[in-house]
């Protein structure tokens, strides 16, 4: 089916539209609490400089941010607050976890550090590294961006899915209890 | 823990005298707060009667994994510790254990360790100032700060390979020794660090909005500041003439000609011009050891049994295997004494001391770490007392505080 | 030489104390209810102004150790830059300790900390209470008996949803 269009009229979906205008203006919220936190001042400071890829516009308000990163380790007594922010910020919204410590503890496997914020909130990307290189911290701000793309609708119904509603560590854990529970009503180990 | 209110800080009774005095709170996110800490500032207007802080917000159990990893591994603990400038913590760790393990580093390695210390004392200082200069309203100066920092990273990653979380050192030497290109990396940064710093002095040295809110604000006598344990360039600023590289020389500390740079005002800007002071000595200090730096071996020998041999030694010959084995096993080890010793080593932020408790294994029974930033920021509330708010900012970007290495 | 003196002069005042040394270091150990007085006399009489640092050591597996806490007072001379640790042994149950708010204000929170993370109680401290660990927790960790990895307060949060958000 051909339809005559003007050089300067583009169609697409109105969900792709949108899409495309929130992938190209993220707000980061810098939630830096440790070394990742100066790794994340480097990637917005000149050398490389953040602004390129549009999302170089920290606002410590959560209010109006839409995408959170995580830059550090998280422990027993800032884990309430961080989940206070998360809470505060506004749909839709995206959280990346930014460093070894951020995701899964790191080297610091002790009595009050959180091992992996994704136990207790969703997380879409992890940034692998200690601290991760601001290269790497571009590339997971673009991968973010081109997930967005990819799967982004306009009234958010990508985050219904029941594998997006529970952080991931969390699905995990709670399948392993279910798993040795039925294990224990059958009597194996 | 639950997700519950916290008792401490209780609401004030009806008949206390002080009602009109309102509570706020401040952090432990909050963009002046760099990374984790929070005051509970009790106003009157927007004058401020008292501050309590709360830290805690970033305790991650060094001194517990102290206790669990070895002398060689610990190192990369010490890296997140002041994660500004990692090389200091590396090389107080280390020589702290030498002190202990009673081993002697060569020439080489000593004026290497003097080197990046004070590498990492400008990257540091730079932070300091920039991020001052930040919470004071001075963005153009916070990146003409971080510039030179990138060359720093440089400079680092040269040296060991890791641009940011260094561990360069180890027991009885170095991880690796210095490359002729790093060497020559580390001269073309001299030769172009006075021009930044004179830059950096330019801008707001006489910045009459900097210089009205930092003259006479958190003002720290020189008593109080002996009495309040104050270290470094925040002691110094106040007229304590105390530096432990020239009182208690340590490494290669003595063979080189530099100023303890001290200031008599006590407040925010006299701390301010302390640091960039000492940023010009720092180099100075580099300049002599890098046109000095003997030659030689950089680890001390493999028959100390005490040095991680290098590669090729472990492949190719049978004490470099043997020592490596010995190391590396968990039931050998190093050839410690059940003692405890403390070494102080002069940090950019103060004295970074280690208290280290051996038991004869190879990890330290108890690795007590003195950090300058805890000590630091307990005068905090001395410091802002009587103050306006927004001098709150200018005071915590003066003090340095570092949260990983305020809560350990 | 001057740190002889120092453990002369105290040995003048207080009797014989057992005093050691190890690379230069000199340490004096003390009854625990003598060391206000002790550090009060480093302080006032022999120019001892600077407290370094307060620490413990907690002895439960150290071999042939007796007592099972042992604190670390760094105190140091600005002027001469002298250094003498004094060493005091407190043991269990209800372990505690004179405080030296009073001498020095920098050992507020130094006090507060050793309480936090070991239980060594500082009598006389004006605001002791925990400083780095959440108020609720119940355990004082750098303890040798209480586990690396904790005995899961660390995960006892609750889970955050998407739908909640």
């Amino acid at each position: 089916m051909a339809v005559d269009l003007p050089d300067n009229v583009l169609i697409t979906r109105l969900d792709e539209l949108v899409s495309w205008c929130r992938k190209n203006s993220l707000w980061p919220m810098p939630f830096a609490t440790a070394c990742c936190g100066i790794e994340l001042m480097a990637t917005g400071a000149s050398r490389h400089d953040l602004a390129r890829f549009g999302a170089e516009v920290f606002r410590f308000s959560p209010r109006q941010c839409d995408l959170m990163i995580v830059a550090g380790r998280v422990v027993m007594k800032m884990l309430p607050v961080l989940q206070r922010i998360w809470m505060q910020m506004h749909e839709p919204k995206w959280c990346i976890s930014m460093g070894a410590c951020a995701s899964t503890g790191g080297v610091f496997d002790t009595y009050c550090v959180v091992q992996g914020i994704d136990r207790f909130l969703p997380v879409d990307m992890y940034a692998p590294g200690c601290p991760p290189r601001p290269e790497q911290l571009i590339q997971t701000i673009i991968d973010l961006q081109e997930k967005i793309q990819s799967e982004g609708t306009m009234f958010g119904r990508e985050f219904e899915d029941p594998e997006r509603q529970r952080p991931k560590m969390a699905l995990r854990l709670e399948g392993r209890k279910e798993a040795a529970e039925l294990a224990q009503r059958r009597g194996t180990p | 823990m639950p997700l519950t209110r916290s008792e401490l800080y209780g609401e004030p009774s009806a008949d206390e005298p002080q009602q009109y005095l309102w509570t706020m709170n401040f952090g432990p996110q909050h963009p002046a707060t760099h990374t984790t800490l929070r005051l509970v500032l009790k106003l009157d207007g927007e004058r401020v009667i008292e501050a309590t802080p709360d830290i805690g917000y970033l305790h991650s159990g060094f001194e517990k994994l102290g206790e669990h990893l070895d002398y060689n591994q610990y190192v990369t603990i010490t890296d997140r510790m002041n994660y500004v400038s990692p090389m200091s913590n590396n090389v107080a760790w280390h020589t702290a254990v030498e002190k202990l393990l009673g081993i002697d580093v060569p020439p080489r390695c000593k004026y290497l360790r003097v080197i990046v210390n004070e590498l990492s004392r400008i990257s540091d200082h730079l932070v300091c100032v920039g991020a001052m200069g930040l919470d004071t309203g001075a963005f153009t100066y916070f990146l003409y700060a971080f510039n030179p920092r990138e060359l720093l990273y440089d400079i680092f990653e040269a040296l060991c390979g890791a641009r940011f979380t260094n561990s360069y050192t180890r027991v009885g030497g170095l991880m690796h020794d210095a490359s002729p290109k790093a060497i020559q990396m580390i001269r073309d940064f001299l030769a172009g660090f006075p021009k930044v710093l004179d830059d950096l002095e330019r801008l707001l040295n006489r910045n009459r909005i900097f210089v009205d809110r930092t003259k006479g604000v958190g003002v720290l006598t020189k008593v109080e500041a002996i009495n309040r344990s104050c270290s470094g360039p925040i002691a110094r600023a106040s007229g304590v003439t105390r530096d432990l590289r020239k009182d208690e020389p340590y490494l290669a500390y003595p063979d080189f000609d530099f100023k303890v740079c001290c200031a008599q005002a006590g407040d925010c800007y006299a701390r301010y011009l302390v640091r960039l002071a000492e940023m010009r000595e720092s180099m100075n200090i580099v300049k002599q050891a890098i046109e000095n730096l003997p030659s030689g071996p950089v680890n001390i020998g493999v028959d100390d049994r005490a040095v991680l041999p290098s590669k090729g030694q472990v492949f190719s010959t049978i004490e470099g295997l043997i020592t490596h084995f010995e190391l590396v096993m968990s039931n050998r080890g190093f050839d410690v004494p059940n003692e405890e010793c403390y070494f102080a080593s002069e940090a950019a932020n103060g004295e970074l001391g280690f208290y280290i408790v051996g038991d004869g294994t190879n990890r330290a029974y108890r690795a007590r770490c003195r950090p300058p930033s805890f000590i630091h920021f307990a005068i905090f509330p001395h410091l802002i007392r009587g103050h306006r708010l927004s001098d709150v900012v200018a005071v915590l970007g003066s003090l340095n505080i570092i949260a990983a290495e305020l809560d350990r | 030489m001057s740190t002889q003196e120092t453990v002369k002069s105290l040995s003048q005042a207080f009797g014989p104390l057992p005093a050691s040394h190890f690379r230069g270091q000199t340490r004096v150990v003390v009854p625990v209810d003598r060391l206000h007085e002790v550090l009060k006399f480093l302080k006032e009489g022999r120019g001892f102004d600077f407290l370094v640092d307060i620490t413990c050591v907690d002895y439960l597996y150290y071999r042939d150790a007796v007592d099972r806490f042992g604190l670390v007072y760094l105190v140091a001379n600005t002027a001469t830059n002298e250094r003498i640790t004094i060493r005091a042994l407190v043991n269990d149950p209800d372990p505690e300790a004179p405080s030296v708010v009073d001498l020095w204000r920098g050992a507020d929170w130094m006090e507060r900390e050793v309480w936090d993370l070991f239980g060594v109680r500082f009598t006389g401290h004006p605001d002791l209470r925990r400083i780095l660990l959440p108020d609720e927790f119940s355990a004082f960790p750098l303890r040798k008996d209480y586990p690396l990895q904790g005995r899961g307060e660390r995960h006892n949060f609750p889970v955050i949803t998407r739908a909640e958000s």
